[in-house]
This record gives C-alpha cells, structure tokens and sequence, in this order.
C-alpha cells in the first residue's frame, strides 16, 4: 500500500513526488510514457514567469510569484540551469502602452519584485537589436529563463534517490475506491494507494474522471516552436514579450540556456490531444510576428521546429485542491502556462493538501536534497577535464561532437533513466544530439552505448520509447564493412 | 605543452594525405589527432566501389581508397592519435584536445592543417514541418548504421534531395531488398554526380523528380507517410495542388554538406559565406598564418581525389610554412563573375607563377565557356559541352607578375 499515487511524470508530479520524498510517505509515481518530460514538460517556452501576467487573486497568479522565488534554491539543488536574465514586455504603439500599464498594475498587485516600466530609449539599451517600432517595455528583473526537461529529469532522479518509485510506461486505466484506500490500475500493475495526485497534464480531466471527479475538462492547445542554431543566436539576450492585444498574445523572442535563440508559441486549439506536429503555415506566422520585436531574425539558420501541447483546464485557473468528489484525490491539473514557473510552489502545496486531508508528514532524517553529479564536462576547466578524464577515461571519448558530450556522461544518463532508455530520453539528459548536426553523427554512438549499457540490440532501441524504433530490422550484408 | 612541427587536425582522406606530404615536405613531427575510433574518415562507411578513379587510376571501395593512404603512414614517422577530440585551435596554432588515453592534450604546433570534413544539412536546417517521429535520417547517418552498425533503417524510403550521399543510399537501400519510392529534387537539377543518378537511380528504375520537396511528415512514433509536393521553379515555393501523400516508414534527406568549421572560427580565419569554409591563398593558407585548410572542411568536394590532391598541397605548404620556407607578402584577390558561384583560393601571393583555380556554377551551363582575366587582360578561356553544380571545375592558368586581381568568369557559349 502507497501512501501517495502521483499519476503524471511531467514536471507538476515530479516535483510533487521530490517533495513528498522529504517525508517518511512511501510513495510512487505513475507514468504513461517510458521517460518523464514527455508532454508539455518537454516542449514550451522554458521560462520562468516573473507573474505579472497573471490575474490578480488567481491561483496562478500567486502560485507564478511564489514558484518563481522557489528557483534559484531548488535549481542550485538540482544543478539545473538558471539564468535570470530578465523579461521585457515590448509595447508598438499607445494602446499597448495602456496594455503595459495594466500589466504592471496587476505586477505591483501580485507581488512581482522589481516590476517597471522602462521608456524606448530605455527599452533598446537594455536590448539592442528590437524593432525601432519599440515605444516602450514592461521590464521584469525576476523574469529567467531554465531547462524544463533537464529540470523534470533532474526532479524525477533526486525523487528516485529518496525512494519515490517511477512506474513507467503505465497509463492509468481505472480507479476504484475500496474502503479507505484506492485501487488504481495502472499500466500491469494493480496499486492500492491512500491518495492520488493528479498532475496527468493534458489527461488530467480523464484520471479525474476515472476517480468519480467531472467537475472540470481540459482543453489542448498547440505551442509551435522555431528553434535556431547557437552561432546566430546571439539575438536575444532577454526573454521578449509582446504587448497583450485585442490579436492575441504576440510570439516571444527568448534566448535559451543553452545559448540558443527561439520564437514562439503558437496558440492553435485542437481535439487531439497529443497531437506535436508543426503546421506548415506555422514557420510563416512566428516569423511574421516575432520580426516585429527583432526585425533580423537569423531565418537562415534554424536548427528545428518543434510544438508542445498545454493543458488549458475549463475553469480558466490552475486547479490544486483536494477534489470534492472523491476525497482521495488532489488535483494538479490544468496546468498551463504558467505551469513550469509554478511547479515547486504547486508540489509545496500539494504536500500541504495532503496533510491536510490526514497525511502524516513527518521529515525525513536522511532526505537528500542534492543531486549529486559531476560537473558538465563541457563547463569544466581545462585542469578540471584533465582530472576527471584521469579518474574515468570514458570523460576522454568525445560521443557529441557538436556538444561536446563525452562518454561518461551519456553512461550516467542512460543509468539514470527511470524506464526503457531511448536515444531522445539520453538527449533530454546530456544535450547529445541537440547541436547542428542533430544526432546525425552521435545517434549511432548513442545507440551502441545504450546496447552495451542496457542490454538493448540496436534494432530494438526507439527514438524516443512506444513503437518509435529507429531501425526496422538487421542489414542483410551484417558485418561486411 | 607538447611542441610539434606540423599538426593535422582530422584523419580522413584531407588529413591523412596532408600528414604524408607534410612528412615528404621536411617536418620532423607530424601528428594527426582524429576523433573517430580508426582514420579514414566518413570514407570508412563508404563501402561501395568508385573511389580513385582519378588519383590511382582505379577504381576503389572507401576503406580501401583510405586504407592505401594508412598504409603509407607506416614507417614515416607520422603519429596518428585516435579517438581524441581537439577541442580549440587558437590564432597562435596552440590545440586543445582530450582523449581517453591521453587526458587533456596541449599542443604547440608551428603549423597547423584544418581537415575536420562536412557535416549534413539536417530537417532542421529546412524546417519540414510535420511530427518528429523516428525515421528521418541524414543520408550518411542511416548509411552508418546500414553498413557499420548493421542495422536496416527502414523498407519503404522516400529520398529528399539528389546528393552524392542520397543516391548512393537509394541503390544501397535497394541492395537491402528495400523499397526506394522516389527521389525528390528541389532545384531543376540535381547536386549529384550524373554517374551515381545512372548507377543508382536509373540502373534500379527509381524515379527522380526535379522541383520537388517534402513539405509535411507524418507519424507519431514511425514515419507513416510524407506529403510531397511540386515547386514552382522560380520562387522555389510548394504549389499546394499538386501535394500528394506517398506512404513511407522512411525519409532519408540528401540536402548538402556544411564544412564543419566551428574550430575554424576559434583561430579567427576569415571565412567565405558561399563556401562556408575558410578563406585562402593558393597553398590552402588560411588568413591566420600556418594555420592551413583543404577538403571538404574548405569547400565541399564531389571526388576524394580532388580532397586528396587539395590536401598535399596545404600539407606541402605546412612543412615549408614550420620550416620558415613561406614568406607571406602581398597577394592579388581572386574574384568571380557570371555563372561562377564560387572558386578556391581566393587570393593569390603575388610570386604565384601557375595557378590552379576549383570553382562551381550556380545553374547548368550547356555549353559553357569559361574566361580567366588578370585585372582587364584575358589570360585563359575554355569552351565546356556542359556544366552543373554537381559537378566541381578546374582550370590552370599560368600567371605574370603581378598585383592586378584574378577573375574566373563563365557565361554560355
């Protein structure tokens, strides 16, 4: 028997199950998927969101504020990257100015620090590069950018270290109370577990639904991406908004921790709700709209395209709360933007609602909270490369070129996956195969150092878990060359 | 810090053959550092026959066209250094490199040789909308794991673009008892050589369409199908009536080589933006002195042959550079006109008596006729049956004394 059943391994459940992991609670979380990060979690706009944006005396406005302060520790923690590198809202003309004001108002409302409005002059020597078009900003100095999947890998790996199971690739399939516990099907298995926490992301309104709870649908919404290669992206220094208008919510402009440049989101509403492609008519309408805010954009040197899915909840609000239908479960659903920014104040009070309903939350002795790995090979000194290369001279084979991925760090990685390792699962962990060359190169290398890790014959390892397998069957001529 | 005469960085064809002729040349020390785990390059998967035509007069598979130049290393003297990375190559030749047997490597090299080779243009690059499902590959890469890693990349391939790489894949695929559907061309012409699209394509009835693309991917987790569409030849743009879904698990893309120049770039060598390689004089000199350039890390190469000719002469041109034998004095630009995309070198030194100049057409030229000026004087002019992007020219021409810049010029005949 678990005490606590996190359904969902996307960045809100990861952090749910990290610090629920402080406490002497067994428990377990449940993933669809074979890797973590798999939905939004993997593929938004990676900022974290100073909170002005958010209606005042909303959910998401104060869990935005709160989560936002929560970073620098918990990033430090987990060696994830942080970089406050500060946010402009970009006004064009003097309704926007208008646009800004309230912005700011609901900033000063919502207790973002620092929040001020800045004039064009201003405005272009903070950022050089914008469109002369700029009659004024909105800037955020609590505004930064991180790594969403890194961060969802680093959580789920630190949770794991202080005992929270990750059952993976194992979709919740149906739930049943059964006196003072629930019974949950997940994937194989049969879980009995004291409470549930829905943090399901896009399916967050199914799992409820499977627990006797309707109060709330969830809506997808496609966020399409242009990524550009590192070398010309040196663009975009902030993260760069558009004023809110009457069209929408513009593109932003934001710069990577990786040192690469985007545009984007799109907004497209859709049914299917795992639906990631990239619409033709996509490319065109983010360069349109983002050539607005910086009017060079580098269109020549893209690197790629990609979109992730948000979960708009009905109820217009983050919902995190224990469900009134069924007291076993709490709700962590409808987590769209700003869902990344709220994550560790969402988990914080998803530990708090569970005390509240009758979990006993008493601290661990032994907790902890350092995920402990070796510095990047990439970011060491050249002595310090030196001594790691003596101590394991698998730092000494260079897999990634383009990188600069050595060995050993694709060996932790492949190690530190909670389910079936693939190769997009060890790119997630290790950048290898996010360069210009995108796995071109290193893809076969990862492969063979999955076979040799895992155990996996090549023609069985997936691109990224399910039926995506890169090859289809072995080469007649084995071996010839 | 180690000290070294001569250091080639990269050990496929370009490197390899710069080392040997570096050693010839005079230099005491030669050290090749090569990334992969043996030398030879991307030559080491190129298991199919045509390499060496021209410079052994034979024709040859890839690891044995490499293979003979391996072999002349020994007793030389050269050191050639495995799996190690180099990591930055400063203006003052001074190399970082780490290997799992070396550790952290520092280098002070009196002259160096640029051989880092190509990289593929990815889906990325082009921005092909769509999933991202398995089953997209480089053409190279999905030849790595066909014919080193074993593996069978897909049964029924679609091929976007006509490269080299592509065309030889669409016969090796077939060779695999895959379905090879289609190639399609962007351009109305293909960037391949005319014996690969016989060899290849016609010998194995797999169409080539001219302006044509993929404009849309489908699959989740597989490539299920593409959408291919027409493009209208003048704005190169997909013409949306004539897209058509092709049912496919596969989509190898054939769509151009990008020298690999991010080291380059450290030493501070000016660089050409056609080539998207270095700039340099007639002896492969970059504009940082000693360091020196040739293959397709330079400009990309359609023969190896041509690579290993271009890399005798930087290597030549490195000994006599660490030996103190080169005398960098003023030199005469080389400039392009017409027809002519690009040419390699792009400058001259002045004491430059025979040049021999390797330029590409934008467009097919049929006949073509080829005009070399020295400032207003015409000093060489050819007639061409016929010229293609795909396929690289060359002319030599002998030059007077002089400052006055050198034009190579084509135009139809």
């Amino acid at each position: 028997m678990y005490d606590v059943l996190i359904v969902g391994g996307g960045v809100v459940g990861c952090a749910a199950a990290r610090a629920l992991s402080a406490y002497r609670v067994n428990v377990c979380l449940a993933e669809a998927a074979d890797d973590v990060a798999f939905g939004a979690s993997r593929a938004n706009s990676a900022i974290v969101h100073a909170g002005y944006d958010c209606e005042p005396g909303t959910n998401m406005a104060r869990l935005n504020v709160a989560g936002n302060a929560m970073f620098d520790e918990l990033c430090a923690q987990l060696d994830v990257p942080l970089r406050r590198v500060g946010s402009l809202v970009l006004a064009f003309s003097q309704d926007d100015l208008a646009a800004l004001q309230r912005l700011y108002d609901n900033g000063i409302k919502n207790g973002v620090p620092g929040v001020r409005l800045l004039t064009a002059e201003e405005t272009h020597a903070m950022q050089p590069g914008l469109s002369d078009k700029v009659t004024g900003s909105l800037y955020a100095p609590t505004g930064a950018i991180t790594c969403p999947y890194e961060l969802t890998c680093a959580l789920c790996s630190n949770a794991r270290e202080n005992g929270v199971r990750f059952l993976m690739g194992s979709p919740v399939t149906d739930v049943r109370t059964a006196g003072d516990h629930l019974t949950v099907t997940a994937g194989e298995e049969q879980i009995e577990t004291r409470f549930l926490v829905n943090a399901a992301g896009i399916h967050a309104d199914e799992v409820s639904a499977l627990c006797g709870d309707e109060s709330f649908s969830i809506r997808a919404r496609k966020g399409e991406y242009v990524l550009f290669d590192r070398a010309a992206s040196g663009f975009a220094k902030m993260v760069l908004f558009q004023a809110p208008t009457a069209m929408g919510k513009g593109v932003l402009v934001a710069p990577t921790v990786d040192g690469n440049a985007y545009i984007g989101p799109t907004a497209v509403d859709q049914t299917d709700k795992d639906d990631t492609s990239v619409r033709p008519e996509a490319i065109d309408e983010l360069t349109a709209t983002a050539s607005l805010s910086v009017p060079q954009l580098p269109l020549r040197s893209p690197i790629t395209l990609f979109a992730g899915v948000r979960a708009v909840p009905s109820t217009g609000d983050f919902i995190v709360k224990r469900s009134e239908k069924n007291p076993h479960l709490i709700q962590a659903a409808g987590i769209c933007s700003p869902g990344l920014s709220s994550a560790p104040a969402i988990a914080k009070e998803v530990v708090e609602l569970l005390g509240e309903a009758g979990l006993v939350l008493e601290e661990k002795a032994d907790w902890q909270p350092l995920r402990r790995r070796p510095k990047r090979f990439r970011h060491m000194s050249p002595q310090e490369k030196a001594e790691a290369i003596r101590r394991d001279p698998a730092y000494g084979r260079i897999i990634c070129r383009c990188e600069t991925i050595p060995e050993a760090e694709i060996v932790e990685a492949i190690r530190e996956i909670p389910g079936v390792p693939s190769v997009d699962a060890v790119k997630r962990r290790t950048r290898a195969g996010m360069g210009r060359c995108q796995g071109g190169f290193c893809m076969p290398r990862v492969m063979e150092l999955i076979e040799r890790e895992a155990g996996i014959p090549m023609e069985e390892i997936t691109k990224n878990g399910g039926a995506s397998r890169i090859c289809v069957g072995v080469s007649r001529e084995e071996g010839q060359a | 810090m180690r000290h070294v005469q001569v250091a080639v960085i990269g050990g496929g064809p370009a490197g390899l053959a710069a080392a040997l002729k570096a050693k010839e040349a005079g230099a005491e020390s030669v050290l090749i550092l090569e990334r992969d785990k043996k030398p030879g390059g991307i030559l080491q998967q190129c298991i199919h026959n045509g390499f060496g035509l021209h410079y052994f007069g034979q024709e040859l598979t890839g690891p044995e066209y490499a293979q003979r130049f391996v072999d002349r290393l020994e007793g030389t003297g050269i050191e050639l250094k495995c799996d190690s990375m180099v990591l930055e190559v400063t203006q003052e030749r001074r190399i970082t490199a780490v290997s799992a047997a070396d550790g952290l490597m520092e280098i002070q090299a009196d002259a160096v040789v640029l051989a880092m080779g190509c990289r593929e243009r990815t889906r990325g690059a082009l921005l092909i909308p769509g999933d991202r499902p398995a089953g997209v590959f480089t053409a190279g890469c999905a030849q790595r794991l066909v014919n080193m890693e074993a593996c069978l990349p897909g049964r029924r391939v679609v091929i976007l673009g006509s490269g080299d790489i592509g065309l030889i894949m669409a016969r090796r695929m077939v060779w695999e008892g895959a379905q090879v559907l289609m190639v399609c061309e962007l351009m109305p012409y293909s960037s391949g050589l005319n014996r690969n699209i016989v060899q290849c394509l016609q010998d194995n009835d797999i169409p080539l369409y001219f302006n044509t693309t993929v404009t849309n991917i489908h699959g989740r987790e597989r490539v299920e199908g593409v959408t291919v569409a027409q493009v209208d030849p003048a704005t190169r743009k997909p013409i949306p009536e004539t897209a058509r879904y092709v049912e496919c698990d596969t989509l190898l893309l054939s769509v151009g080589l990008i020298p690999e120049n991010e080291l380059t770039q450290t030493t501070g060598a000016l660089m050409d933006r056609v080539t998207n390689g270095a700039q340099v004089d007639e002896l492969r000199q970059t504009t940082a002195p000693g360091i020196f350039a040739c293959g397709n890390v330079l400009h990309v190469h359609d023969l190896v042959d041509n690579v290993s000719r271009e890399a005798e002469i930087a290597g030549e041109a490195a000994a006599r550079f660490a030996l103190g034998q080169v005398k960098n004095g003023k030199t005469r630009a080389v400039t392009v006109s017409g027809g002519v995309r690009y040419a390699v070198p792009q400058r001259v030194n002045e004491d430059c008596e025979k040049l021999e100049l390797y330029y590409r057409v934008g467009s097919a030229y049929k006949p073509a006729v080829v005009r070399v000026y020295a400032g207003e004087t015409l000093v060489k002019q050819q007639r061409k049956q016929i010229m293609t992007p795909g396929e690289m020219e060359k002319i030599s021409v002998q030059l007077e004394p002089g400052l006055s810049d050198i034009r190579v010029h084509v135009e139809q005949a």
